[in-house]
């Protein structure tokens, strides 16, 4: 694993970090009358950098491509949207355990299923069991079919009598969210630089190996997917006390894919580079939606464009920015008109963004 | 539940089945011999309705439109092989889901910039728009048993080319191991997109030919991919065989499903899924 990034990324993590904390006392100078529908737009991309971020346990460390992590997302929405009471605030204290135990057995159930299956049926099957909750909260009664299922108070925080956070106030829930993504953030360092995560590495370099070294790679990467679908989860339930609803959209598989693509344009097995991702998707999906009711076709494109010239990923770039050589080599247009031949930039993306050393183990 | 009610449920279901089984022919084809998971291929088959919807309203032949909207698809087929997913044979599947996720919001809004976002059906056409009267108050369209016949004839000529053809050989060996292929001096890229084009050909040819059977609607393609994912994940990736058993098990248990437990009936194939994972996990033919 790797133990040390350049000294700027560091640098230029801490400096976001601070530009983003600070914007409840500077963002109304800036923006106005706007500042509020910013702080709100500035939460949720808190929460879908938390959402991120665990999906990286998977795909970035462990090497499991899901494309349904948006289930464990849902399952926390829809988790706090059932149990809320209609006619007063639930509490946090309850409910964010709640919302922890019942995504990690769902989980464990899936996680039975789809840890037995490798690569391409790992991608199949996650989808597959996505869509699989998607069609069942969106026909089913009790869950509000396909409009969901609104909630009426956002849960407190308090003890006794006492509100230790006023999370209906939009800037301490901000700054619950940006709490919540920092404990995630340092939770999931430390994860992967464990004895556990030292063995989450070994098996996304080289599983066989492991295996014959007596590891049981199964339950290893189990206990990965619960992890990952239970922070999902806490992203997802946060997501719904932001929107006041829960709704079959955010389990579906385009979310899968948005998500995954924030992973992949912030660049993977970083930790910190879902967050650049998220914050950079939320912001070009706004700019593209202003600009034209076709923004999909230049969410799109951007996203090929991504794939293409720029598979490490922001992080990637800041880690390792690339010489001039490299950057015309990844040039699309390069690329097209030499036709057929490209040069192998990254078969292996994760490894590409760790240092020397690394590979062997 | 009669028997010929019954009987009509068997049929509906063989139909549904036989189609699927096209679409998801070009999926496993695709996976199996180049390796590229496609998720754009489900936006294909909408495209193919599409096409066929647009030309028999300018030319009002629906025969006509099928044999202008073939060779469309084809040349749509090459264009994305050549252009986009050239780049990633050697890279991860996970580039390959993102690149073709981003295909999906291109195409899909590409067909909502071209054809709007109305709904649309094309009448069945001539000489197959009459219905078999099977008892007093029940009948079964022809059309229906048409689609059946063509896609079941789709499936013999498939069959046959991997079976005793010379490029059925290449593209069992390319299954097998793409590299030794390679090595033997085949020219691997030229297969490559020649498998694209046919797998995108034959999604798009099932939106054609499904065309008069549903109704032509955005976001059509979506479905359909996952179903045909859970086709090829119960049928075993890169297996047409699987795929052709695979197809009909999940087009009979969704259409009597939606007869029998219709609660439950979107559900019915993600639980024969995990089914066939718990027992098989790399499918029932593979």
């Amino acid at each position: 694993m790797l133990h040390s990034y350049p000294k700027r990324v560091y640098f230029i993590m801490l400096a976001l970090t601070a530009i983003v904390a600070t914007f409840p006392l500077w963002g109304a100078s800036v923006f106005g009358g706007q500042s509020d529908f910013i702080l709100e737009k500035l939460t949720l991309m808190l929460i879908l950098a938390l959402f991120a971020m665990s999906l990286d346990l998977l795909v970035g460390i462990v090497g499991l491509v899901s494309l349904g992590h948006a289930l464990f997302f849902g399952v926390g929405a829809y988790t706090l949207a059932l149990a809320s009471p209609d006619f007063s605030p639930a509490s946090l204290w309850w409910m964010l355990p709640l919302v922890m135990v019942v995504s990690a057995v769902a989980a464990l159930v899936v996680g039975v299923l789809v840890i037995r299956t490798k690569g391409i049926f790992f991608i199949m099957t996650t989808l597959a069991f996505g869509q699989m909750l998607f069609y069942l909260v969106s026909t089913s009664p009790f869950t509000g079919g396909t409009d969901g299922v609104f909630i009426m108070f956002r849960p407190s925080l308090a003890v006794g009598e006492t509100t230790l956070l006023n999370l209906d106030d939009p800037r301490t829930f901000f700054y619950f969210c940006l709490g919540v993504l920092v404990a995630g953030y340092l939770f999931l360092r430390w994860l992967t630089r464990s004895y556990y995560g030292q063995v989450l590495d070994g098996i996304h370099d080289n599983e066989h190996r492991m295996q014959a070294l007596g590891y049981a790679t199964s339950g290893y990467k189990l206990i990965a997917f619960v992890i990952a679908g239970v922070m999902a989860a806490i992203a997802g339930m946060l997501a719904a006390m932001q929107y006041g609803f829960a709704n079959p959209a955010q389990l579906g598989w385009h979310t899968s894919g948005e998500v995954l693509m924030m992973l992949i344009l912030g660049g993977m097995g970083t930790i910190f580079g879902p967050i650049l991702g998220a914050f950079t998707y939320e912001i070009l999906l706004f700019v593209f939606e202003h600009l034209t009711t076709h923004w999909p076709i230049l969410m799109g494109l951007t996203i090929i464009v991504a794939v293409l010239v720029l598979p490490r990923g922001i992080a990637g770039l800041i880690i390792a920015p690339p010489g001039k050589a490299e950057l015309l080599k990844t040039s699309l247009l390069r690329r097209l008109a030499k036709g057929g031949r490209k040069p192998r930039t990254d078969a292996h993306p994760h490894q590409a963004v760790m240092p020397k050393g690394r590979a062997e183990s | 539940m009669d028997l010929t009610f019954f009987g009509v449920q068997l049929l509906n279901g063989l139909q549904y089945g036989l189609l699927l089984f096209l679409i998801a022919s070009g999926l496993t084809l695709i996976f199996g011999i180049m390796g590229i998971i496609n998720l754009a291929h489900g936006a294909m088959y909408m495209i193919g309705a599409y096409l066929v919807y647009d030309l028999t309203m300018r030319l009002g032949n629906f025969w006509l439109a099928i044999l202008i909207a073939i060779p469309i698809a084809i040349v749509l087929g090459l264009i994305i092989e050549r252009l986009f997913l050239d780049t990633l044979y050697k890279r991860d599947h996970l580039y390959q889901v993102l690149l073709t996720f981003g295909l999906i919001l291109v195409l899909n809004e590409a067909q909502r910039i071209i054809w709007g976002g109305d709904v649309h059906s094309v009448p069945v056409p001539a000489p197959f728009d009459a219905s078999l009267q099977l008892t007093d108050n029940l009948q079964y369209s022809v059309y229906r048993l048409f689609v059946m016949g063509v896609c079941l004839a789709l499936a013999g000529a498939i069959y046959w080319v991997i079976r005793h053809t010379r490029l059925g050989i290449i593209i069992r060996a390319g299954a097998v191991n793409r590299d030794m292929v390679e090595g033997l001096g085949i020219n691997v890229r030229t297969l490559f997109t020649l498998i694209f084009s046919v797998g995108v050909a034959l999604t798009a040819f099932a939106g054609m030919i499904a065309a008069p059977l549903t109704s032509i609607a955005p976001g059509m393609g979506d479905s359909i991919l996952i179903t045909c994912f859970v086709v090829v994940v119960i049928g075993g990736i890169g297996s047409i065989k699987g795929a052709f058993w695979g197809a009909i098990l999940i087009g009979m248990a969704e259409t009597f499903g939606s007869v029998l437990i219709p609660s439950l009936a979107s559900m019915v194939i993600y639980l024969i899924m995990a089914a066939v994972l718990l027992v098989k996990p790399r499918g029932l033919f593979a």
